[in-house]
């Protein structure tokens, strides 16, 4: 195609061919610091419509090596979430070397936290925020559980801010990782934000899952146990190829609501919830 | 200009691939993923010693997506028998799940999407009744014009849908629209057909490949034609050798007035994958053979299609296949009046 990036997240590598050349510049700043894959895993397209549609109210389709039927375009000011869409569609439709869980990671001494929840219960935003506290963020948007291993990979592709969560981090850190700030896309207002330079180095290094959260923003502090069976239930919810993956799947993600320490944390306010992560995380991470 | 054909070389004879560099496999496996071949391709590729270790890797990922689309396709095929064994009616399988349960080449690394059974005209009211009834499956589309135009031209019933299980059956009691020229003789498929260890069963090798080649030839606008194109080499190539088996060919290509598609198929399959052939089934070369094969191969290194003008025009001549010209005047306009709407 005319323009063309590729990077590697994690394990994953993509190429990324655009009809336009500003989401590739985009994703060239902000990915500065990843490595580039020779044979990526992933191919993501970036095209017009139609052939005038690349200059007339340029609307951007999203296609690649898996895609969904009917996805609607987005305006080619919206181009850099475009790209993000089209890897995050690869990984939920095309990945089968990992279990994909919908959740957020950072880790510290090798061990890994994991938070999962509904699109607005905050891990995305969470994991950012420790990342940023002395804690490796490792994802904010999937994490892979190794099939034969049960330890957890890192996918810290960029963190996708979404409306009130963007000015918590402007002006606290570097202008050089913010993306573009996007107004008005299907998900609100969005901008992104590269990760740590350590997240990034460290992107290779898997950690072993050692406490799971279910995050929920905007209620009273509170701290519930949650059932193995209910977690398990609420994972496979949260999987977006778990049962492709068969009986693999299924040993994978057993063993690990087996043998993880689980709870379902309220928390109305971001510093009331980084605290409760940190004592939990004294408390139960073994 | 690159087009697909370093796939089907590839598939052909793997050592082709010996000295691809990362662009060549970059362009390799956005292709075989396009054309849903890379379950296919993996399985060919499997065990070289020269593939990079990402082709590798991906080759593992590819080869694992085809296990569970058997496994999911088997598990549809023993649903409907669960649902339809009662009625007492032949059930027999198609394409993909056909190849999977008789364990054939074709099958190997295939992706499949619905469950299609072929049953008698005169059993269709019934296995309706019991698809929609205790099955579980609903009409995916509930759209007056389609559903009539369904019921009176299509060889299938409107796809249905499983309310839990999320996959499409089709239901077909002959395999060409009713309004298209050639009448495969559905009876004598049903009859000629093979009975598996379940009680389903699978078109005689004959008919599956004059299936296969009237799908591909005398219906589609060859959409995934590659694909289809290395189902029908693989069951040559398993078939072929049997005694009898090009005569029968011979014979039920003529009955089901499929002679002509079932040629076509033959020498495109000899050319695109060097299948070996019984040379007078193929008929001689025509002219149009190499539009065929620049339409068929019309893939660039990124997996999007190419040769756009081509692509049109096999797509008008699909329709003009499947109706005579007046009812497709009327056709396109009431399908261009509903997306007025």
């Amino acid at each position: 195609m005319k323009h063309e990036f590729r990077v590697r997240v994690g394990p994953a590598g993509f190429r990324i061919g655009s009809d336009w050349k500003q989401p590739i510049d985009q994703l060239a700043a902000l990915y500065s610091d990843y490595p580039a894959p020779d044979i990526p895993d992933f191919t993501v397209r970036l095209f017009a419509q139609r052939p005038w549609r690349r200059f007339l109210r340029p609307s951007v389709m999203i296609g690649g090596d898996y895609m969904l039927p009917d996805a609607a375009p987005v305006s080619l000011a919206h181009g850099l979430l475009a790209a993000e869409m089209g890897m995050n569609l690869q990984m939920a439709l095309g990945q089968r070397r990992y279990l994909l869980l919908h959740a957020s990671a950072v880790e510290r001494d090798g061990k890994a936290l994991l938070m999962t929840g509904h699109s607005g219960a905050g891990k995305s935003t969470l994991s950012a925020l420790l990342g940023e506290r002395g804690w490796r963020f490792m994802g904010d948007e999937f994490v892979l559980v190794d099939l034969s291993t049960a330890v957890v990979h890192a996918f810290p592709r960029l963190v996708s801010l979404k409306n009130e969560a963007i000015t918590l981090f402007e002006g606290a850190v570097d202008a050089d990782r913010l993306g573009p700030l996007m107004r008005d896309t299907p998900k609100g207002d969005i901008r992104h934000l590269q990760p740590p330079t350590d997240a990034i180095a460290k992107m290779s290094e898997p950690a072993r899952p050692a406490l799971l959260l279910f995050p929920r923003f905007g209620h009273a502090p509170d701290v519930r146990e949650v059932g193995e069976a209910e977690v398990f239930v609420r994972l496979t919810q949260a999987s977006t190829n778990y049962v492709a993956l068969g009986e693999a799947g299924f040993d994978a993600l057993s063993s690990l609501v087996r043998t993880i320490p689980t709870r379902a944390v309220d928390y109305p306010d971001t510093e009331n919830a980084v605290a409760s992560v940190e004592r939990l995380w004294m408390e139960l991470a073994e | 200009m690159t087009d697909a054909g370093i796939l089907t070389r590839a598939l052909v004879d793997p050592s082709t691939t010996q000295n691809f560099d990362a662009g060549d496999w970059t362009a390799l496996i956005a292709m075989a993923r396009a054309e849903q071949l890379m379950g296919s391709l993996a399985h060919r590729l499997d065990g070289l010693g020269f593939l990079p270790e990402k082709v590798a890797q991906l080759c593992a990922d590819a080869r694992r997506f085809a296990e569970h689309a058997r496994r999911q396709a088997l598990w549809e095929a023993e649903m409907s028998r669960r649902v339809l064994a009662p009625l007492g009616e032949p059930v027999v399988l198609l394409k993909g799940t056909a190849y999977v349960a008789a364990g054939l080449s074709a099958g190997v690394g295939r992706s499949i999407g619905d469950l299609d059974i072929l049953v008698s005209h005169e059993a269709l009211d019934a296995v309706e009744r019991a698809l929609t009834g205790q099955g579980g499956w609903e009409w995916v589309k509930e759209d007056a014009y389609d559903d009539a135009y369904y019921r009176d031209y299509m060889h299938e019933l409107p796809p249905l849908i499983h309310k839990e299980r999320d996959r499409m059956i089709d239901v077909h009691h002959t395999v060409l629209p009713l309004t298209a020229k050639p009448t495969p003789d559905a009876v004598s498929m049903i009859a000629d057909s093979v009975e598996l260890e379940n009680g389903l069963r699978i078109l005689s090798p004959a008919d599956m490949v004059c299936h296969s080649a009237a799908h591909l030839f005398a219906d589609g606008d060859l959409a995934g034609g590659l694909r289809n194109l290395w189902d029908i080499d693989q069951l040559l190539r398993d078939f072929g050798t049997r005694d009898g088996f090009w005569k029968a060919l011979g014979q039920r290509a003529e009955r089901h007035q499929l002679a002509k598609p079932v040629a076509r198929a033959l020498r495109l399959a000899e050319a695109l994958y060097e299948t070996p052939l019984d040379g007078a089934l193929a008929r001689r070369g025509r002219v149009g053979d190499a539009l065929y094969i620049r339409r068929l191969l019309a893939r660039d290194d990124w997996g999007r299609e190419t040769r756009k003008f081509l692509r049109l025009a096999f797509y008008i001549r699909s329709h003009w296949l499947r109706m005579p010209p007046l009812m497709l005047i009327r056709h396109l306009w009431t399908k261009w009046r509903k997306g007025q709407n």
